[in-house]
């Protein structure tokens, strides 16, 4: 039954990773600001866009 | 013409429109940040939000004080060889597009290499490559898109504060600990006494053992810290039996462990330990984007222009470094340090800052000037009289209000009842011990733990942090912000209220005007239309807007002289309008209220009288208070006002005029000498001193992001109508609490039972723990929504 050795060392291991891993998420400031991420996500498209469009200076008339 | 707004800042563009792209702008200004925009593909600023903008200001010469290197360093966060690292508060941030466009940055400066927006906060931290650009480009590239970022004095001494994430760090040891510990505790609930269950269970065990450690040792440390500090100042404080349940726990369920006697209670320590966290997590509700803590330093500029009386030489210098008799140059919209003399200029003083009147003041050369006025009508030249630490608005912070700790001095509802509670709890620990060393002396320090264990008021400590903390939430949604949740219970217990005259009952904005003297014929009320309408001056303007429409007559001749009237001439028409000494008219009249006289044709006609516009809601909110507050109303204004307040207000209001900041702070002083909890609603900086003595000191705001003084809350001035609703809801709030006491103890002695009689398992305090905890919880959060639901009604129909 030593096998139950290995599982509680593999489950103890798994949940500390998980745990470190939340304090380098706190001193990396994931918990400073926790508003702006969920809006600069949706960014990313019109970035791109604007990198195929860089030719044309003229302002663009879109929907909004 | 149909009314158009502008694409830009959204402004109306009711003077004159600039069409610009198919575009309308309402300025230059907007027009240009567009076209800058465009130019660089930033266009989908537009996209983001319609009309996000503002208007950019003129800024000539404002940001010199950057490139002085000793106040750039210490605004620069970081520095290394060519990086520059630096965070600015940035007022205007309000919407996606404000983050869009910030962080794009780099775009339109090929100097900055990063930047990344921090939206609750408003701010916005520059990467910049200094040998490409410098902190004052960058400041003034800001301005020029109409993000003009505040640099106070506040930034120039305060050190750069380290977020504290010692709660999360708690939270996060404490619930990884409770679910391993559960996980590892779960085989021996059900106590079968299977072959391998008994060889592992040494292990498991000890695994728990090592669990529990940093939540005893570090998550919890605040328990035992404060309970320490309640001890030797003589105060049964709640935490005194919490860190005694913990402390027992621990123990126990070590010696358990170490002489193989039971499992031990490592399940509900860490449980207990993680579910208080979480109440004061949750009660620890902040609104990083307002400050609560802000003196005369968050107001003042770090740098002033100083002119050399020698050779007229212009130089930045640190406001601190301002000796008396510096000549100091004050630009448009900048703010006045210190005490001094005009010397030249004309000098149009908004003193809203200080005294939250927004009504410009005239000064002549040689008249003296009060630090915190911002001048409004171009450079002005001043000598200084004091240093600014000695000027009249800043001494008021030398008295003791500001260093005393508020929040210290207060014992709150759960403290009062844990007193008797630790007492009680003790008197049961020792009946019920010597009633077993009697019965059965093996049982008795069994039970004498279980009863501490078992009486650790888990429940009896959360209600109050989550009842609060909800409440806390919903009176932001209503749009009157506290500091901490200690500030409804404060509230509750207030009997008497203290108004600020202007600015705080009365709305910053709108002007009651009434005419008196002979009537005006069409002819003159439209030449005197037609003058108003060329000048920029706020009477002006506030005037211009009551008077009916005419037809625009052509100006023949027209002449302002500042702070004085305006003189104007229409075919055979001439019309004079201004002050009574410019009218040259001695006819008696109220001197004390701000009054334009009008002079048609060389005659005198008369004048308008400009009332305070109280805000909307007055007088029913004062009838209201009066049934159940005592109410003072304390002016720093002269009485002009006073015949119109009697009439307004209910009749046992105590009405004092001319107060000086300090005689505010010594009014509630003496209020509170005689057992009166006090709230006082002001406004200005003049109110900082009341307001920090105050109980609770109340700022209202028209604009909540722009600056308030140090106060416990924050009321937007457009509930102001509502602060009696605020306050009963208070009371309310704490009889729910009251009433969750109840519940709290009855699952106390549902547990009492089991540990007196010797019969408590690890199983029964691992269910009646959580158990306890979740029903309480539950129990305030239903009950304040449903509270809460009744303000946003009254805040509604309010509002109709």
């Amino acid at each position: 039954m030593g096998v139950i050795y290995v599982l509680l060392t593999i489950s103890i291991v798994v949940a500390i990773i998980f745990f470190v891993a939340f304090i380098f998420s706190i001193r990396n400031g994931q918990y400073d600001d926790v508003y702006t991420p969920s809006v600069r996500m949706l960014f990313e498209d019109e970035l791109i866009k604007e990198n195929n469009e860089q030719s044309s200076a003229t302002p663009k008339t879109k929907q909004s | 013409m149909t009314q158009s707004t502008c694409f830009h800042c959204g402004n109306n563009c009711d003077k004159t429109v600039i069409n610009f792209a198919h575009k309308t702008f309402c300025c230059n200004g907007c027009k240009t940040v567009y076209e800058f925009f465009s130019s660089h593909d930033l266009s989908d600023y537009y996209d983001l939000q319609s009309a996000p903008g503002a208007i950019p200001k003129e800024i000539e010469g404002k940001y010199d004080y950057l490139d002085n290197p000793d106040i750039a360093e210490k605004l620069i966060e970081f520095s290394d060889q060519n990086t520059q690292i630096i965070t600015l508060y940035i007022p205007h941030i309000h919407c996606s597009s404000c983050i869009w466009i910030l962080e794009n940055l780099h775009k339109l400066k090929p100097g900055i290499s990063s930047s990344q927006v921090n939206f609750p906060k408003k701010t916005v931290r520059i990467t910049l490559n200094s040998e490409k650009t410098t902190l004052k480009e960058v400041v003034i590239l800001m301005n020029s898109i109409g993000y003009e970022p505040y640099i106070s004095l506040d930034d120039y001494t305060s050190t750069p504060k380290n977020n504290n994430h010692q709660l999360l760090y708690k939270l996060g040891i404490a619930g990884f600990a409770f679910g391993n510990v559960m996980f590892l505790s779960f085989p021996e609930y059900f106590e079968v006494s299977e072959y391998w269950l008994e060889k592992y269970k040494h292990l498991f065990r000890w695994l728990m053992f090592a669990f529990s450690l940093p939540v005893v040792f570090y998550a919890a440390q605040e328990y035992f810290i404060s309970a320490y500090k309640g001890l030797r100042s003589k105060l049964l404080n709640i935490d005194i039996p919490i860190a005694l349940g913990i402390l027992v726990l621990f123990i126990r369920s070590s010696v358990e462990i170490i002489f193989d006697l039971g499992t031990g209670f490592f399940d509900s320590l860490t449980g207990l330990v993680f579910f208080l966290l979480v109440g004061k997590f949750f009660q620890q509700k902040t609104y990083s984007f307002l400050s609560f803590e802000r003196d005369y330093k968050s107001y003042f500029p770090i740098a002033v222009t100083r002119v050399s009386k020698k050779n007229d030489k212009e130089e930045s210098i640190q406001v601190y470094h301002i000796k008396k008799g510096d000549r100091l140059l004050i630009r448009n919209e900048e703010l006045i340090p210190v005490d001094g003399i005009l010397i030249e200029g004309d000098a149009q003083i908004d003193y809203s800052f200080v005294t939250g009147e927004s009504d410009l003041v005239a000064k002549q050369s040689g008249d003296k000037l009060f630090a915190g006025g911002k001048q409004l009508n171009g450079a002005i030249l001043i000598e200084a009289l004091k240093s600014v630490e000695q000027s009249y608005l800043t001494q008021l912070w030398s008295n003791d209000v500001f260093s005393k700790n508020k929040t210290s001095s207060f014992t709150n509802l759960t403290d009062t009842i844990s007193k008797y509670f630790t007492i009680i709890i003790l008197c049961i620990a020792f009946i019920a011990t010597s009633y077993w060393l009697i019965a059965d002396s093996s049982k008795a320090m069994n039970v004498f733990t279980a009863v501490l264990i078992i009486a650790c008021p888990c429940a009896l400590a959360l209600a109050r942090p989550f009842a609060l903390g909800n409440m806390l939430r919903i009176f932001g949604k209503n749009r009157f912000y506290l500091k901490n949740a200690d500030v409804i219970e404060q509230l509750s217990k207030v009997n008497t209220l203290i108004f600020d005259k202007t600015g705080t009952i009365t709305s910053n904005k709108k002007n009651k005007i009434e005419y008196h003297g002979k009537p005006l014929s069409k002819k003159e009320e439209a030449l005197l239309k037609s003058t108003l309408r060329a000048s920029n001056h706020p009477l002006s303007r506030s005037l211009y807007q009551i008077l009916e429409d005419h037809d625009i007559l052509t100006l023949d001749e027209y002449q302002e002289y500042l702070g004085k009237g305006i003189e104007a001439r229409s075919a055979q028409d001439s019309i004079k309008i201004g002050s009574q000494n410019f009218i040259k008219n001695s006819n008696g009249t109220n001197a004390l209220n701000t009054t334009v006289h009008v002079n048609a044709n060389d005659q005198y006609k008369g004048h308008y009288v400009f009332y305070n516009q109280y805000r909307k809601g007055v007088k029913e909110l004062f009838e209201t208070l009066s049934k159940n507050y005592r109410l003072s109303i304390l002016s720093g204004d002269n009485e002009g006002e006073k015949r119109h307040l009697e009439q307004l207000l209910p009749k046992n209001t105590n009405l004092l005029f001319n107060q000086k900041p300090d005689d505010k702070l010594e009014y509630i002083k003496s209020l509170q000498n005689h057992d009166a909890n006090v709230v006082m609603i002001g406004d200005g900086l003049n109110d900082a001193g009341a307001l920090a003595q105050s109980d609770v000191g109340i700022a209202v705001s028209e604009n909540v992001n722009v600056f308030s003084p140090a106060c416990d809350a924050i009321l937007d001035a457009s509930v102001f109508q509502n602060i009696n609703h605020y306050l009963t809801i208070s009371k309310r709030t704490m009889g729910i609490i009251k009433s969750s006491f109840i519940l709290s103890f009855f699952y106390n002695s549902i547990g009492l039972y089991f540990a007196v009689t010797g019969q408590l398992s690890p199983v029964i305090a691992a269910i009646l723990m959580p158990l306890s905890s979740i029903s309480v919880v539950i129990y305030v959060t239903v009950l304040t929504n449903i509270l809460s639901k009744k303000v946003s009604i009254k805040t509604n129909e309010r509002s109709y």
